[in-house]
């Protein structure tokens, strides 16, 4: 009895110091990462597309971080902030021995000359000798669709390592958007040294520093030997992003190890990725949401609930994600995704109910369709994250309208000018689809941008609610997380009883990585964090 | 002959300046904006006009092309809308890539389809002309992008033979100075380089060597018969020369006239970029980017990288006219 006691003992100890030896990182090896696309540029300030942030967030950091695997925040580059009682100042006390990959100091005047120059008016003041900062290249995209300008009133340096920013109004997503990519530190030596060459040659304080770029081919990165956070990493010597345009040729390139980790597979290519022993898939439920919207400028979508309850109970949203979105993604109860705090789980969503649907639709005026003209359903041209497929999304859904009478027919444009009429909503769209991808983990950053029309002629939807509206504003304004969670619970209920749109999906994001990829966590954000991933 | 080329040049000026007028009336008649693509979801009515006043697309159309043509006077080609680099730039990163395959997969078609023409004409009706004939119907016939695959699934995936995509392996150092692989490779003495970056050559250069390959064979057939069946053939024989020597010294020179010119019009078709190939095999160039220019609507690189293809499209035909009558000193005549 003993005798095995001892044995199961020992090999208890053996497996656990396993584990343990399988959990320390390893050092060393250089990771292929398979995209799609290149990177546009490489200067936080004016990118907009996930294969530029994709580098960006390995070469540069912000003040305040996302944890890993949620849009939570911690402290980055600044270790500790403070929020005046009203609201309006908010004081980043920023980390000491921090190093930009030039080996310039990280300080106070980085931060405000990288915030400053993305400043329309440039309220800022720096603490040591600062820098003239250059003219703006050309709007920077995410600073301005951020309304930044319309919330920092000031930006100044306290000290070296104490900054200041002064708000023109409350703003509680502020701190959020903090973390964002735009809001990346450069060192401002070497942008000063090349304004012009920041965008195809960065340097930040992040756990991976820029080589070189060969574009449409391959772009590499190393490790940062001086970076701060060495607990954290980084634990590669060298990243290299290669370029293999076609998905299949890219899932190909895994299976032969050309590459390490593949991005956006044919949704196809799941199961057999699934199956194979030397690959794993690394999944996220997207910070998404792919809709139906209604033509609200017109009748009867303006002011007939009743037939847009009828419609959103029509469709088979179900059946939609099973095959066209091919599994990866889930039915949408919400118009923020379930990951996201503010979420009401308690809305119960729109079943699928042919009876229901026709009954509504009675009720609305039409019963059976009757009295309805053949409506238009504008669908998506180009697969976008949070939806794959729009023009069979579109059929799929003239075929459930169909069933309760409703004659619909597609229509579709070339995507810039599809996006240019959708936001003129003109007379001969009904039902339109669209979607958004989160920016910075904040329910403002769906809610107000998305469905607040009162608030700015700009938002796509232009629905005209005043206690909407209302909520919107006290999400904005007040500070405390929980309260504001509570405002948006309650919106997502208005949202639910008026269906100014239908939520459809939140799209799941699955990329396929051979198993000696270690702790490789896939962010909502759609950030690609490579700072803690290492290779067995 | 030297009135001839000069003639033949100055043709070329006006050709271009049409190409430039069309390449701007079908931008202007295009739907799409690029400001709106630009900014996708996200775009205000704000953004978007600052954008287009940034981008300069709110000025007038002719205004847009006197500014192009100045800067084209100039050599200059301006700066792309997406990536904010200098055209140029964006084309010497790209277009030797897309001449180094071009000439690999030329080499291959040349080479083989004429002499898969000769031994087919001078072997009429043999099994080795039919096979290679209808073996050159499947070469035009065939999707390059299911070819692609197909080879690398067998070459690489199941043999592991050659590499599948892209010009270099990740763990090859290389110093780079022309951007043309296979010719830094030798400048350097960097023997491995060399040997890696021919064995990606490959596979991309067959899949695209196989239609002119077919084009090169069934005309390098065709031409040779004709010649064959000419008296000066029936002399060389009555002269009691050796069948390889009449056909190789007599008859190829001419019969290859036609050939060169299919050859030249193959070879600036596939410098304008293969879509697909490049595509397919990852390879970084200059006709995958002409393509995403398009799809992103980024007038500054369809307009250089047009004005780019359409001249050398223009020169190759010039040099293959100038070819022409050094091999037919006829044609300089009329």
């Amino acid at each position: 009895m003993m005798k095995k006691v001892g044995i199961l003992i020992c090999i208890f100890t053996l497996l656990s110091v396993g584990i343990v030896l399988a959990q320390t990182p390893k050092k060393g090896g250089t990771l292929v990462f398979g995209r799609g696309g290149d990177s546009v540029g490489l200067d936080p300030a004016y990118e907009t597309d996930g294969n530029s942030f994709m580098i960006c967030d390995n070469v540069h950091e912000a003040l305040v971080f996302y944890k890993e695997e949620s849009t939570a925040l911690e402290p980055g580059l600044a270790s500790s902030w403070s929020i005046s009682p009203d609201g309006l100042t908010y004081t980043f006390k920023l980390r000491k021995g921090v190093k930009f990959h030039d080996g310039t100091p990280f300080n106070a005047d980085a931060v405000v000359f990288s915030h400053g120059r993305m400043m329309k008016e440039r309220k800022v003041k720096f603490f040591g000798k600062g820098w003239d900062i250059p003219k703006q290249e050309r709007p920077p995209e995410y600073w301005v669709s951020m309304e930044m300008d319309n919330t920092i009133d000031s930006i100044e340096a306290l000290d070296e390592y104490t900054v200041l920013y002064k708000l023109k109004r409350v703003e509680a997503p502020f701190i959020a958007n903090m973390g964002m990519d735009f809001a990346d530190i450069i060192s401002p030596t070497a942008f000063m040294k090349d304004p012009g060459g920041a965008v195809r040659n960065p340097v930040g304080t992040g756990p991976y520093k820029f080589v070189k770029w060969v574009k449409d081919d391959s772009l590499t990165l190393e490790a940062f030997k001086d970076y701060w956070d060495k607990a954290k990493g980084p634990y590669m010597d060298r990243v290299v992003f290669r370029v293999i345009p076609e998905n299949s040729v890219r899932f190909l390139e895994l299976k032969a190890g050309g590459i390490h980790i593949c991005q956006f597979p044919n949704a196809a290519d799941i199961p057999m990725a699934k199956k194979d022993p030397k690959l794993w898939v690394p999944t996220q439920p997207g910070m998404n949401i792919g809709y139906l919207g209604y033509n609200l400028k017109k009748e009867p979508w303006k002011s007939n609930v009743k037939l847009r309850r009828a419609i959103a109970h029509a469709i088979n949203r179900k059946a939609i994600v099973d095959n066209i979105y091919q599994g990866m993604g889930e039915v949408a109860k919400n118009c923020i995704p379930p990951t996201m705090w503010g979420y009401n789980k308690d809305v119960p969503g729109y079943s699928y109910d042919v009876e229901l649907a026709k009954k509504l639709l009675a009720e609305a005026g039409y019963p059976e369709g009757k009295g309805l003209p053949e409506i238009t359903l504008w669908s998506m041209p180009v697969p976008r994250p949070y939806n794959p497929e729009g023009l069979k999304v579109g059929v799929a859904m003239i075929g459930d309208l169909k069933k309760v009478g409703i004659n619909s027919r597609i229509v579709s444009y070339d995507w810039g000018t599809y996006l240019k009429r959708q936001r003129e909503q003109p007379e001969d769209m009904d039902l339109f689809q669209l979607g958004w991808t989160g920016d910075n983990g904040d329910p403002d950053n769906f809610l107000a941008v998305l469905f607040d029309g009162l608030a700015n002629p700009a938002v796509r939807t232009q629905w005209h609610n005043e206690t909407y509206h209302k909520y919107m504003l006290d999400g904005k304004q007040t500070i405390d997380q929980a309260k504001r969670a509570e405002i948006y619970q309650k919106a997502l209920q208005l949202m639910y009883d008026e269906c100014p749109v239908i939520p459809i999906a939140h799209s799941t994001v699955m990329w396929p990585a051979v198993k000696k990829v270690q702790n490789f966590k896939l962010h909502p954000t759609g950030s690609v964090m490579l700072r803690s991933v290492w290779l067995q | 002959m030297i009135g001839f080329i000069i003639r033949r040049t100055l043709v070329v000026i006006p050709t271009i300046l049409g190409i430039t007028i069309i390449i701007f009336m079908m931008l202007a008649i295009t739907p799409g904006d690029p400001a709106e693509l630009l900014l996708g979801e996200r775009a205000t009515e704000d953004s978007l006009e600052a954008m287009r006043e940034y981008l300069g697309l709110n000025k007038p159309l002719y205004v847009q092309y006197g500014i192009f043509l100045k800067r084209v006077a100039k050599f200059d080609l301006g700066e792309t809308i997406w990536t904010r680099q200098k055209v140029y730039i964006e084309i010497m990163e790209r277009f030797p890539a897309t001449i180094e395959l071009t000439l690999a997969a030329m080499i291959v078609s040349t080479f083989f389809g004429v002499l898969l023409g000769i031994i087919s004409a001078t072997k009429q009706y043999s099994w080795f002309d039919y096979a290679s004939m209808v073996g050159s119907l499947f070469g035009v016939s065939m999707p390059v992008f299911w070819l692609g695959l197909m080879l690398m699934l067998i070459f690489s995936l199941t043999l592991g033979w050659f590499p599948m995509s892209g010009r270099l392996g990740v763990d090859i150092d290389l110093t780079i100075i022309t951007n043309f692989y296979v010719l830094d490779a030798i400048l350097t003495r960097n023997w491995a380089a060399l040997k890696d970056t021919l064995m990606h050559l490959a596979l991309p250069a067959i899949a695209l060597s196989t239609i002119p390959l077919a084009i090169v064979a069934r005309m390098t057939r065709s031409s040779m018969l004709e010649v064959l069946r000419q008296d000066y053939i029936k002399t060389a024989r009555a002269k009691g020369l050796s069948e390889v020597r009449i056909v190789l010294k007599h008859a190829l020179r001419n019969g290859l006239i036609p050939v060169v010119t299919v050859v030249g019009l193959q070879f600036g078709i596939l410098l304008g970029g293969a879509i697909l190939t490049e595509t397919v095999f990852a390879w970084p160039g200059i006709g995958k980017w002409l393509f995403d220019g398009v799809v992103k609507r980024d007038y500054m690189v369809i307009q250089g990288g047009t004005l780019l293809v359409a001249t050398i499209f223009v020169i190759i035909n010039l040099i293959v006219d100038v070819l022409y009558a050094v091999i037919n000193p006829r044609i300089s005549v009329k």
